[in-house]
């Protein structure tokens, strides 16, 4: 009995916490590691973009409230999520055209384009800000919880409850769907096909007449429709503010980098690692310890390793030894 | 001259705009933007050294400039006793730890072959180190922090003057560029980016959660200061009679004695502030005068020459015998420690250390976009760089409210609109910033004042 109160004590401080943050990194990851793939720069507007869909979802929701649409128990921001994403693309192809195209064709050092990103970066930001503020927002409506702690403790009769909250399903099953439908079209289409060889050899895939504007064009719709999600994923989770968004660009990087930068695999399971590594390492322990060991042994301080202040310091320290030890990444990095 | 030209006209330029700001704001508004400037400037010759000359790119300036803020603390604030009788042994238990620490991971590095047991070896000392620390050091910081926590709560500084700190600062920022750059200067460019950015971020974050070093988050106040008080100068008798002196015309205007006095009282606090300004603008001068004529003697001696050599083709230079490796990381560290002085500068100028307000946007960012404005490669840009994008980023919020204004001013005072576009005038400055870096990136990609390479 103890064991299983165990378990359950870490499947709902732990476990649930971490597969459902890490498939919101693990999406933002996909979208760095593609547009670092195939258009070959490091975008640090990355957090900015997926704060820019998610802004779209949380004036929608707020719109398709004040005229009574809603998606029964359900957030009725998952309704929003096409118009989200379409404006997102919209705007990442205008920047596109008025920004990264004219570097692409020059063909600059990638350093440039990272300065430019910056760029846009600050631009995204002032658009945000002025259009919808910086202050804090919750769009979360519908069916707050899947499974009450009281609930689970009444059936099961444990001493230790079990909560699945909505989003953390909607973010788990979401992302499982995004990740298995893209995969796919990478593997399985010839357009995807030809978006990896663009990837492995630009010469090459020229040569055997891909044509690389559909391929970039193709890739902004990918990294539009993975930034949208994404960002509304975490805002359902947590809640929608333009600063956080920011400071988010930094795990994910961590988590591309982490899984190997260029290939989305890599990408997908380095934003689980970084997830995982931050929960792990700042839960504090003494709950779970006193349900395994005899009385005797039980502990008296918390038994967390490192604070919660912490967290983000965690992942960048696996980045850290990640890039010493193993530059490429745990996958091989570099690769569609 | 002519080859001046352009430098002076932009210098002029930018100098009258600051005093436009004097005439219309007030003198006061146009020192404090001209002080920030003079710092940020400090900040992009660090940049500047690290990008211009080498060609490193360097994200991680929020980081050397938090820890030069630190070093302000550490420096000139009085000792803690009681915090140290507490605390204080088990705290330089714990600094004794660290360094045998690394001397011992040294002597394996260098004595032991590379081997699983090498790295096994590694792996043990840090753990059984890590263990050790947390034993010794968390009794010590919960009753160092307990100690008067809503004043001190902390070990406190040395209580040297504060301006020592400024060398201290840039010997902390350049010990972090050394750790840095033997980790991380191996990799490509936009890794190294990343990877300086995320280390700053760790950095940040130690400080801001180690209440026992520099009260964290709960922030340092009333820092020493190497100018005079406003309180003091507006007591002392020969700043009243200055004051008195240079604005005798206008207080002969004054009809009554009661009212002169008025007018003097009022005319002496804004002075003084205005004076305490002129202290730290001086200062910063020197600052930045001799760290411009260092940098120029460098640049355009057989070692910079060197540096550009590596920059533009590094296995040209790599074979002609030039260590890159050791370059590199020489020229990082050099770099940081101008970055950790101009932090060590910011806080002496506020008086107060804010750990919280360490943000990578307004520190890494916004110091990369005046390197890239202003002249990759060229000190003196590097330093209009400063100048213009700090007016900029202050000035951005009036300038916005004006357009905004001139253009809504057919709307109704309670146009939604209008109002909403009011209340968010402060973040036109993302925007102008952003719009300035891409334009300058796609038309004048060498920046205002560009690179001028001296043919021999």
């Amino acid at each position: 009995m103890d064991l299983i109160n165990a378990v359950i004590v870490l499947l709902n401080y732990t476990i649930i916490p971490a597969l459902t943050y890490g498939s919101q990194l693990a999406l933002g990851a996909i979208f760095v590691t593609l547009i670092y793939g195939i258009l070959r720069f490091a975008n640090f507007a990355t957090g900015d973009m997926m704060s820019f869909g998610t802004m779209f979802a949380v004036l929608l929701t707020y719109y398709f409230q004040s005229i009574g649409i809603s998606f029964g128990f359900l957030p009725t921001a998952l309704l929003t999520i096409p118009f989200a994403i379409f404006m997102m693309i919209l705007y990442m192809l205008l920047i596109d055209q008025t920004v990264f195209k004219y570097y692409r064709i020059k063909k600059s050092p990638p350093v440039q384009l990272a300065m430019v990103s910056v760029g846009v970066m600050f631009v995204t930001q002032a658009v945000i800000r002025i259009i919808i503020g910086p202050t804090d927002r919750r769009f979360l409506d519908g069916e707050k919880f899947i499974l009450k702690a009281t609930e689970f403790k009444e059936v099961t009769g444990l001493a230790e409850g079990l909560t699945i909250k909505s989003t953390q399903m909607i973010t788990i099953v979401v992302t499982i769907i995004v990740v298995a439908i893209m995969f796919w079209f990478l593997n399985k289409t010839k357009t995807g096909t030809s978006m990896r060889a663009y990837s492995d050899n630009e010469d090459l895939a020229l040569l055997s007449g891909i044509d690389p504007k559909k391929v970039v064009l193709i890739t902004w719709i990918i990294a539009g429709i993975l930034a949208t999600i994404g960002g509304i994923l975490y805002g359902l989770d947590k809640s929608y503010r333009p600063f956080v968004y920011f400071n988010n660009m930094l795990p994910i990087f961590a988590a591309a980098i982490v899984g190997g930068i260029g290939n989305p695999y890599g990408a997908f399971f380095g934003g689980y690692v970084i997830a995982f590594a931050e929960i792990f390492l700042t839960y504090a322990y003494k709950r779970f310890l006193v349900y395994i060991l005899p009385e005797s042994l039980e502990p008296n301080s918390l038994m967390q390793l490192l604070s919660t202040d912490y967290k983000f310091a965690i992942s960048f320290s696996i980045l850290v030894i990640v890039l010493i030890f193993r530059p490429s990444g745990i996958f091989e990095g570099k690769r569609i | 001259m002519r080859n001046y030209l352009n430098i002076i006209v932009a210098y002029s330029i930018m100098m009258l705009l600051i005093i436009l700001v004097g005439i219309f704001q007030s003198w006061s508004i146009a020192l404090t933007i001209f002080n920030y400037c003079m710092i940020s400037a400090v900040m992009t010759l660090g940049a500047n050294i690290q990008w211009g000359y080498a060609g490193l790119i360097n994200f991680g300036i929020m980081g050397y400039t938090a820890l030069g803020g630190l070093a302000v603390v550490l420096v000139s604030v009085a000792p803690v006793p009681e915090a140290w009788s507490v605390g204080g042994v088990n705290m330089m238990t714990c600094l004794g730890i660290i360094i045998i620490m690394i001397l011992s991971t040294r002597y394996i590095l260098k004595n032991i072959q590379k081997s699983k047991k090498r790295n096994y070896l590694i792996a043990g000392i840090i753990i059984v180190g890590l263990i050790l620390i947390k034993i010794i050091a968390g009794p010590a910081i919960e009753e160092i922090e307990a100690v008067d926590p809503a004043k001190t709560g902390f070990l406190g500084g040395l209580g040297l003057p504060v301006l020592f700190s400024w060398i201290v600062g840039g010997l902390f920022a350049a010990g972090l560029a050394l750790i840095v750059g033997k980790v991380a200067l191996g990799l490509r460019a936009d890794y190294l980016a990343i990877a300086t950015l995320l280390i700053a971020e760790i950095v940040v974050s130690i400080i801001k959660h180690e209440d026992w070093l520099a009260r964290g988050v709960k922030n340092v106040i009333g820092l020493k200061r190497p100018a005079p008080y406003e309180i003091d100068l507006q007591t002392s008798p020969w700043f009243i009679n200055l004051v008195e002196k240079f604005h005798s015309a206008k207080l002969d205007l004054a009809n009554s004695l009661s009212e002169r006095q008025d007018i003097l009282n009022q005319l002496v606090i804004d002075a003084s502030s205005v004076y305490v300004k002129l202290c730290f603008a001086g200062m910063f001068l020197v600052v930045v005068i001799i760290l411009l004529i260092i940098t120029q003697k460098a640049l355009y001696s057989p070692w910079g020459r060197m540096m550009r050599a590596i920059r533009d083709n590094e296995e040209a230079a790599s074979a002609m015998g030039k260590n890159v490796v050791k370059q590199h990381l020489f020229i990082f560290i050099l770099g940081s420690a101008i970055v950790g002085i101009a932090g060590a500068m910011m806080v002496t100028n506020d008086g107060l250390f804010t750990p919280g307000s360490y943000r990578p946007m307004r520190y890494t960012f916004v110091i990369w976009v005046m390197v890239i404005v202003g002249g990759t490669g060229n000190n003196f840009g590097a330093i209009l760089g400063g100048f213009v994008v700090w007016f900029l980023w202050v000035e951005a919020a009036p300038i916005a409210l004006f357009f905004i204004n001139l253009f809504t001013a057919h709307l109704p005072e309670t146009n939604e609109i209008k109002v909403h576009l009011i209340n968010s005038a402060p973040y036109f400055r993302f925007l102008l910033v952003g719009i300035g870096l891409l334009l300058i990136m796609r038309f004048r990609p060498q920046g205002i004042i560009p690179e001028k390479v001296i043919k021999q």
